[in-house]
């Protein structure tokens, strides 16, 4: 056996070996790209949910808008509350902003018992499936579904699907709003955490037909809207809508509402119990 | 002249890498869901194996078969490939941040590509060429037979994504969804590139 040619042909491969990594060593260290530090710490606040409710994509996107200067709100968080926003005004060294909290809602009471169904729908079991068909098998086409697309999109799994409609855990829910994209019927949205009163109808039908199709229907007939001290409700294509920038919280509205489907709600409280405000 | 025309042209269309030869099958299934990402691969395959090709052919002609060391071709080309596409990387992310944005995630990924090890073995060969057969490709029949399976790489990509996006639409059976149609499909397309056998032959005659 000759050692020779085993040696040879350790020393070529080892050499090669060698002369790789002396060129990937010297490559990585003269040709390294720098990664901005600021980048890399604000990052580290986000919470890495890539909801999309500060207006980028994802946390990344926000954190580089951040870092480059493009934006210096820090409050757009709002997974993340006051507390990513604090670290981030620190970072940035600029003055702290309040994060307006905000819950995601269903404007919708259109129970099984109150909303009668109109057809049998046999087909596949989501709500976008369901809505392209004569726009669900309910007899209000505003109302909710109840397949519950929302509570497959949630991240937070805080959506539940109780007696045919969508109820969101306040206590769980970050107000990302990924579940007010994913309604077909668009009956979620996100409202301050700081709301008393709250609308249950998303229904634009007329008065006689809302009352028809739902035992608890908004029927567009202007009580509220009469009543309000405030101004803040105003009824618009046959459905109450509450301002909430000046909404004072009277709960004058709810008393009048025939159909009662104005309702006094306390997020604060609960929302409170689980998130620092 | 018409010699690099016939390897280039029966390494895209009769010895495809992925069809006829069946290598490299983890990315033709894996990234073929879309035609841009098919793109994309495809792209970068090309580029590797035409820079594999040129690094590794110096190497066994200038340093393994000197030393007669031919046995020890894989270990070395997989050590010679890898680092080059890390250098490739670290210099594409310095000089050309487009491209490296371009080819993301793909270019690591081809570091251990069986394809772009294949195409640097390969062109030491056999090769019918023109009625004749050549073992060992020179240095610039290798860089077109790289590019030509690259091509060819690019080709089944491309096709195979756009024949996945018909198959992967409710028509298809519950039980087949997924990776078994996928296969089946494959294995269509590759008999369907069994139809391409006599053409170079006949195509430069």
């Amino acid at each position: 056996m000759d050692f020779r040619l085993v040696l040879i042909a350790i020393a070529i491969v080892g050499l090669i070996g060698l002369a790789c990594a002396v060129i990937l060593a010297l490559a990585s260290y003269f040709m390294s790209v720098k990664v901005d530090e600021k980048y890399t710490k604000i990052r580290a606040c986000l919470p890495g949910a890539n909801c999309g409710a500060c207006g980028y994509t994802g946390c990344d996107g926000y954190a580089k808008a951040l870092a480059d200067g493009t934006v210096s709100k820090t409050n757009l968080c709002v997974p993340g509350a006051d507390t990513t926003s604090r670290a981030l005004s620190d970072i940035l060294g600029v003055a702290f902003e309040d994060v307006e909290e905000k819950v995601a809602y269903v404007h919708c009471n259109g129970t099984c018992e109150a909303a009668p169904k109109k057809a049998e729908y046999d087909g596949i079991g989501t709500c976008r499936s369901a809505a392209l068909t004569f726009g669900g098998p309910n007899s209000c086409v505003y109302g909710c579904l109840g397949f519950g697309d929302c509570a497959d999109a949630c991240p937070e799994n805080a959506i539940c699907m109780n007696d045919g409609i969508a109820r969101i855990d306040i206590r769980k829910c970050i107000g990302c709003g990924i579940c007010t994209r994913t309604c077909p019927k668009h009956i979620i949205s996100l409202i301050p955490v700081t709301a008393k009163t709250v609308i249950q109808c998303s229904s634009q039908a007329k008065g006689a037909q809302a009352m028809k199709e739902c035992k608890n229907s908004c029927i567009g007939c202007k009580k509220c809207e009469l009543n309000c001290e405030s101004g803040a409700i105003k009824v618009v294509n046959n459905l109450a809508a509450i301002d909430y920038s000046k909404c004072n919280h009277c709960g004058k509205c709810v008393e009048v509402c025939p159909r009662k489907c104005l309702k006094l709600a306390d997020f604060a409280k609960s929302y409170g119990a689980q998130h620092a405000l | 002249m018409k010699e690099l025309l016939i390897i280039l042209m029966s390494s895209v269309l009769v010895d495809n890498y992925v069809l006829s030869k069946t290598l490299g099958i983890c990315p033709f299934l894996g990234v073929s869901k879309k035609i841009d990402q098919a793109v994309g691969m495809g792209i970068a395959v090309i580029f590797v194996m035409i820079m594999a090709t040129a690094a590794t052919w110096p190497v066994q002609v200038y340093l393994l078969d000197p030393n007669g060391l031919g046995y020890l071709q894989t270990i070395v080309f997989i050590l010679v490939i890898a680092a080059l596409v890390q250098f490739i990387e670290i210099v594409l992310k310095k000089f050309i941040p487009g491209l490296h944005k371009a080819l993301g995630v793909y270019l690591p990924l081809i570091t251990t590509n069986c394809a772009v090890l294949g195409v640097t073995i390969d062109n030491f060969g056999n090769h019918s060429v023109g009625g004749e057969i050549i073992t060992g490709l020179n240095f610039g029949q290798s860089l077109v037979y790289a590019a030509g399976s690259g091509l060819g790489f690019l080709l089944a990509m491309v096709l195979f994504s756009g024949v996945r996006s018909r198959i992967d639409g409710p028509t298809t059976p519950k039980v087949f969804r997924g990776l078994p149609v996928t296969l089946i499909a494959a294995s269509v397309v590759s008999l369907a590139f069994l139809g391409f056998g006599g053409i170079i032959d006949n195509l430069f005659k």
